[in-house]
Formats: C-alpha cells, structure tokens, sequence
C-alpha cells in the first residue's frame, strides 16, 4: 500500500499529489511536464515537499507534521532514472552491488536478478562498453537489488529508441511476475502502462486526475489524454485460456466467457490487455443466427451517450457495455438505438470482429510495433 | 645530480620542493571545499567569494606578499592570534613560504577540481544515495574517483605554480638561504651577483625542468577526466 498526500513547489503550477493504491505496480501516466518526476523525487527523498505525507505499507517516509523526513539512503526505495546513471568507474558487477555493500538487502540475490535480467555476459564489463539497452537492464538490476521497500522507475525506456524499448518491456514484465516488488512506473506511454500496470494514477499540471485500477481509468479518459489508440474503444483484461494451434488461434477469458484472438506466445494463465475498437462491435438482441463472428460476449449496458466532439442530434451514438466488471464500447447508429429500444440495464449480446492484443505477448512478436495496430478480424 | 650542486644550492632546491609540497597538499582540502561550493551550490556572494578567490591571480605578488605581511606580522591580526594561540609564527621562516605558495596555488586549484566536478553528473551521487550510501559515502565512493584526475591536476599545477613564487615569498618571508631561499630566490641572488651566473643558469635549467615534467604529466591526466555523455546532457527534470 502506498499512500501519497503532498504539496511541493513545481514550475508555474506547483505539485498537490494525494493518491493511495495497493496494487502491486502503479503507473504514473501525464503528458511531459505535468510533475511525475518531481513526485518520484519527493518519494525517493530526493526532493523535499513543503507539506503532507508519505507512506509505503503503513510505514512513513516523510511526514511533515510528526517531523519525519527519511533521508534518501534511510527509504530501502530502489530507484531507476531516465537516464540509466550507472558509476562509470565502476564495472557492472560493482554496480549492481553498490546498494548490497550498503547494508541494503532486497528480498532476492545477485543470482537471481542477474538470471532474471540476463546479466551474466555483462558482468565485468565498465558502463561505457554497454549498449543504451543493456545499461538501462544493468540500472535496473541495481535498483531492484537495493530495494527493500519499493521501487520507482523515472521513464526508464524514455531515452531508447522504439526498438530496444521492445527489448527491455519483457524484462520489467518479468521483474513484475517474478518478484512481486511494489513498483511505481512513470510514463507517458499508454503502451507501456496497458503491458506493465495494474493500478495507474494519472497525473496532469501538478494534480492527480484520477487514480484507480487500469482498466477503470483508461476507460474513463477523454482521448486526448488517452492518445491516439482510445479513440472511441474500450480496454479488457483478459487471462491467456489456451492456444488452438490448428487455427492460429488464443483463446482468452474474460470474466467467464471466451473471446479467441490471432496466436500470441504467451502461456495460459497469464494475463495481458486487449483494446477493441467501438466500430469493430456489433450488438445483437437474442441469438443473432449463424454469422461468421465468432467473438461474442455478453454484457449489460451502462450508458448510451453520444461520442466525443458530437451532439446528441449527430447520427451515431456509444453503448458502453459492462461485460462481468470489465468495459465495452460499440459504436451504433442512433436509428438502431431507438430501433433495438436499447437502453440502460439492458442485457446485449456483443458480437466483435476484431480484437488487438495490447500487452503481453513477447517481443519478438511485437518487435516491429511501435504502438497499437489493429489485427486483421476474422469475419 | 647533487654533486653538481653546492650544498647552497642544493638547500634552495631541497627548500623549494617542502615549501611547494607543503603549500599544495595543506590547502588542496580548502581548494576542493572551495570547488564543490562553486561547482554544485548557488548563494548570495558567490560572484564576490569566487573573485576573492582569484585574487591571488590577478594583484600583483608584492603587493599580495605585502598584505600577508599586515595581516600574518607579530603585530598583524591574524598573526598575533597564531602566535598567543599556538606559539606558530610564519614570518621570516619557511612555513611563511609555505602560506604565500600556498595563496599563490590555491585559484588555480580551486579552478582545475570546479572544472572537473562540473564534469560529473550530479545526479550519481543521487543514486549512490538511493542505493544506501550517506552524501559523505556517496561523494567519497562515486564523485572523487570520478574527479581524481582533476585532483592531480590541481595538484602538479599547484605544486608548478608554488615551486615558482617570488614576489610575495620575499616581500612576506624575505630571502634568508636554507629559511625562506627558494629555487626563484637562490636565482635571483646568484643573478644579483657578479660571477655567480652560472649557478643561476643551473638552477634555471633545474626549474624548467620541474615545471616541465609538471606539465605533461596535468595534461596525461586531464586526458583521462570524466566526459559527461550527450545523454545525460539531454536530461531534463520532467
């Protein structure tokens, strides 16, 4: 559980940050400038807020009225910065031990960081003989080694290119599964947020906007905070059911009921995102009869408001299903609304051309994709 | 070497490496002190405390030597108060030279580790930090290794800029062989008199060579500073 309540000098606007979560790794999502590094900062001690508190599981890191303020080797707060900061002088084996030759102990070793990260060919190498990737990897290393409480990471793909970001995604998906560490990860890009988060805090001008679960907040954004790959659709979780090799296919579960997507690696059990587009939805009253559309699922419906930028006069309207907790958005004419008599409590059946796998599936599948694309639908 | 020299000659030499070596390694803690005030802090009177600091620099010697005299003199303030506190007195023997080299080396050293601690990224010593190490600790493990080519460099250009002070050691200490008769002040003594030209060349040549050895040895080490890559140059605190 981490608690935030602080105000801090920032720029024009100044910082007033108060979220709480208990998911194991939050995103801090907002557009350049709007305080995401300046509250990692206060959290990791790095920079003093004029008032409130910090909390990580129950324990203050800083608390301005008691008097407490922890310095930042007192925090056991891993910490990774955009630009990987490793010691030049030192090789990497150095480096990744730094924290360890402290007194700091993470709950897990050398050994299985090094495993984990693949560091072991770098090992004995300087700073400087390592590619923008693997220094990024080595900075990681070395702050999950020193942390014994939490551990933040600044943007750590934001000074790679599209390509080595690929590279490094599946390692910090890796370090969520396998260690379990409370992490905040702060970013900008909404890829990385649906492949890596549970919890996200969006963040805009100083001010938390809205904190909660992933899905809850994405599907709450307008889209132009969301960027470009919300625009009139919805976000699902969805748990890897079991591949159907003979038709190229991955079945996925939402809540109880199926939805198949083209193959993705991943194996059953894990979890990953899935965005599907309000256009690529059709709703259907009773059993639509036989139709290519094999993706079904049912849900209720929640509300029926016109989309963004148009009147509630304009020819098209978005239903915004609830499918057993998760959301879904289809985009209707509002001649079928009044035809379907669709309304509010209403139980539909939503039939979906096309789904894209968001998150999770391993990079080499996804190393020529810089953001979302659509994957061709099966009708 | 030291039979080509007599055993005057040999005394200034043996004079002008204590004093100079004296001079630099008392005040290299003050001069790095000093760096990382100018290099990593912003406060009032930095313009004025950084002019100061130069000041040896740019007045000329005499008149630099003759106000460590007001000031460092039995009757001065600051050398009446060494003198009832600790029995010390500078003037007239060779820890004044020490103290004039000292003033003399102290910009240049000051300088040549701001230098080199602008180099550094101030941002590792914020991740030793995070990583369990004190701000003592931190700059101790990460910031001096990193600046500790800029250290020696201080310290040969010191060493280099105190072996050759003149005007304010004979102003300040006089010219007393075996006392306060440095390299530059046996020099102008033997130049001074007639017939003695030729030991003076000797030292000449002697002092050329310890500067010059002085000097190539600052600029191999300034090769290997630290050089601050372009990636971190592009950080900005978002």
């Amino acid at each position: 559980m981490i608690e935030v309540d602080i105000t801090a000098r920032l720029g024009a606007f100044g910082l007033e940050a108060a979220f709480s979560v208990t998911e194991t790794t939050t995103a801090l999502f907002g557009p350049s400038g709007c305080g995401k590094t300046s509250l990692v900062r206060a959290i990791a001690g790095l920079q003093r807020p004029r008032a409130g508190h910090i909390r990580v599981n129950g324990v203050p890191l800083f608390d301005a009225a008691r008097g407490i303020d922890l310095p930042p080797e007192k925090r056991g707060i891993g910490y990774v910065f955009q630009e990987s900061l490793l010691f030049p002088h030192l090789d990497v084996r150095a480096n990744l031990l730094y924290g360890r030759r402290r007194g700091r102990a993470a709950p897990f070793g050398l050994a299985e960081v090094v495993r984990l990260l693949e560091l072991e060919p770098l090992l004995d190498r300087r700073p400087e003989r390592l590619s923008g990737g693997e220094r990024q990897r080595v900075a990681i290393g070395r702050a999950l080694l020193a942390a014994t409480r939490l551990l933040l990471l600044d943007e750590p793909l934001s000074s790679l290119d599209a390509r080595r970001k690929q590279e490094i995604l599946p390692f910090l998906e890796r370090v969520r599964d396998d260690l379990r560490i409370p992490a905040i990860y702060v970013s900008h890009a909404m890829d990385e947020v649906l492949r890596l988060a549970d919890a996200m805090v969006v963040m805009d001008q100083g001010r938390v906007v809205r904190a909660g679960r992933v899905e809850d907040v994405v599907n709450q954004l307008e889209p132009p905070a969301a960027g470009s790959w919300r625009r009139g659709g919805a976000v699902l979780r969805a748990v890897v059911a079991g591949h159907h090799r003979e038709w190229g296919l991955t079945g996925l579960r939402v809540g109880s009921q199926e939805l198949s997507v083209p193959a993705i690696g991943s194996p059953p059990g894990s979890w990953l995102r899935v965005r599907i587009r309000a256009r690529d939805v059709i709703l259907c009253m009773g059993d639509p009869g036989p139709v290519s559309t094999r993706n079904r699922l049912r849900g209720s419906i929640l509300s029926i408001r016109p989309p963004e930028g148009q009147g509630p006069d304009g020819p098209e309207m978005d239903v915004l299903l609830d499918v057993e907790g998760g959301r879904l958005r289809a985009r209707v004419t509002r001649q079928s609304v009044a035809d379907l008599a669709l309304r509010p409590g209403l139980s539909v059946l939503a039939l979906i051309k096309a789904a894209a796998v968001e998150p999770g599936a391993p990079a080499k599948e996804h190393a020529d994709r810089t953001g979302p694309a659509p994957v061709p639908g099966k009708g | 070497m030291t039979g080509l020299l007599t055993p005057w000659e040999a005394a200034a030499l043996w004079l002008s490496l204590k004093v100079a070596l004296t001079a630099v390694f008392a005040v290299l803690p003050l001069a790095l002190g000093c760096a990382w005030l100018f290099a990593r802090r912003d406060f009032p009177g930095k313009p004025l405390l950084a002019g100061l600091v130069q000041m040896p620099l740019v007045l000329p010697p005499v008149v630099f030597g003759y106000a460590l005299l007001l000031l460092f003199g039995r009757q001065g303030p600051l050398g009446g108060l060494l003198y009832d506190l600790f029995g010390v007195t500078l003037i007239f023997n060779w820890k004044g030279a020490a103290l004039a080299a000292a003033a003399m080396a102290f910009p240049l050293m000051v300088r040549s580790m701001q230098l080199a601690l602008e180099a550094v990224d101030p941002d590792l010593e914020n991740a030793a930090r995070t990583l369990g190490a004190t701000p003592p600790a931190a700059f101790v493990t990460v910031t001096l290794p990193l600046i500790a080519p800029g250290v020696l460099t201080a310290l040969i250009l010191g060493f280099a800029r105190a072996l050759g002070e003149f005007g304010a050691t004979i102003t300040f200490v006089s010219n007393i062989p075996g006392e306060t008769q440095t390299l530059p002040l046996a020099i102008y003594s033997l130049a001074q008199t007639p017939g003695m030209e030729g030991g003076a060349l000797l030292l000449v040549i002697l002092s050329v060579a310890v500067a010059l050895a002085a000097t190539l040895l600052s600029e191999a080490l300034a090769r290997r500073l630290p050089v601050r890559s372009g990636a971190d140059r592009r950080r900005a605190l978002r």
